[in-house]
């Protein structure tokens, strides 16, 4: 299927939280799948790993905001602009997981920001929207590579780890539709 | 050989078989700083605050970002030295800091870095933005 047939955020949460259901174990699926009794049995998690979703929490709220901007440019054509509201309808999968999954933990979920400071100004193609929505994958990739090691309990790690998974792959897609080589090394760092 | 051209030939021979310690350099420091642009940027605060500034800055004093308390209380001054202990393993430095970052562990990344940060510190659109701040 290209990338410009993606299913629609609905289909995609259908698929996250069903693919989720059968990857994932322990604490991170009775978090991530609402099942409230057998999270409040699982332990490891800690209040490292609260600060660790809220912070990923606040980045994604900012990539739904920016793929907003984006969507809202006016710059992008029919097939980019059905992109750009598929990796934001990911994003928002994402935000509202780890909203739950940071309540769940006894914590308060960051919100969205009433603004955001993007760098408009420097918006005026198609390709420069892109550009900017890859450099904040790619950051999202970081961000999430250097939080797995951090949680105290292993099974929010894995749920971590496989947002940043969903991450790379925007940015590879963003970055091919750049021009640029989608995958350009074997390792993110 | 003369004694001197000798010594010339030995310290040569010593330097070029030490342990290549390459300069920091301020455009591979650019491609680390690729890393933090999911939270950070140089003249905005995003889900962490703004590195224009930076070096001198008071950790935790960026007026109206909202930092975590242990930030606020760290009485970091950030300078070369005290960037790279914190880049290292920012959560061991600082203890409850929203960067919830396992660190950078190459020392040579973080000197680029710093190289990289101190560089676009320096910039004009760096300096008058810093300059506009409250």
């Amino acid at each position: 299927m290209s990338f410009f047939q993606m299913p629609a955020p609905i289909a995609a949460r259908r698929l996250f939280l069903g693919q989720s259901g059968l990857l994932l174990s322990g604490t991170a699926v009775a978090l991530l799948s609402g099942q409230d009794a057998l999270a409040a049995k699982s332990d490891g998690a800690t209040g490292n790993d609260v600060q660790i979703l809220n912070t990923a929490l606040g980045a994604e709220l900012e990539a739904i905001a920016a793929y907003q901007l984006g969507a809202e440019s006016k710059l992008l054509e029919k097939p980019t602009l059905a992109l750009a509201l598929t990796f934001q309808g990911h994003h928002k999968e994402h935000a509202e997981l780890l909203a739950k999954t940071v309540a769940k933990l006894g914590g308060k979920p960051a919100t969205p920001k009433p603004s955001y400071d993007f760098p408009v100004q420097q918006l005026k193609s198609q390709a420069d929207v892109l550009r900017f929505a890859a450099r904040l994958e790619q950051g999202a990739v970081s961000a999430y590579l250097g939080a797995v090691p951090l949680f105290g309990n292993p099974d929010l790690a894995k749920a971590a780890a496989s947002i940043l998974g969903d991450e790379a792959m925007h940015w590879a897609v963003l970055r091919q539709a750049i021009g640029e080589t989608p995958v350009p090394s074997a390792f993110v760092s | 050989m003369k004694p001197c051209s000798r010594l010339a030939a030995s310290l040569l021979a010593a330097w070029m078989g030490a342990p290549a310690q390459a300069a920091p350099d301020a455009l591979r420091g650019e491609q680390v700083y690729a890393r933090c642009q999911a939270c950070h940027a140089l003249a905005s605060d995003r889900v962490g605050p703004h590195h224009c500034g930076l070096f001198g800055r008071l950790a935790g004093s960026v007026p109206g970002f909202d930092y975590s308390e242990a930030m606020k209380k760290s009485r970091i001054v950030w300078n070369d030295a005290t960037l790279d202990r914190f880049l290292a393993m920012p959560l061991a430095v600082v203890p409850g800091s929203s960067m919830t970052y396992a660190g950078i562990a190459d020392p040579a990344e973080r000197a680029d870095l710093i190289a990289y940060l101190k560089q676009a510190n320096g910039t004009p659109a760096c300096a008058a933005f810093s300059k506009a701040q409250p």
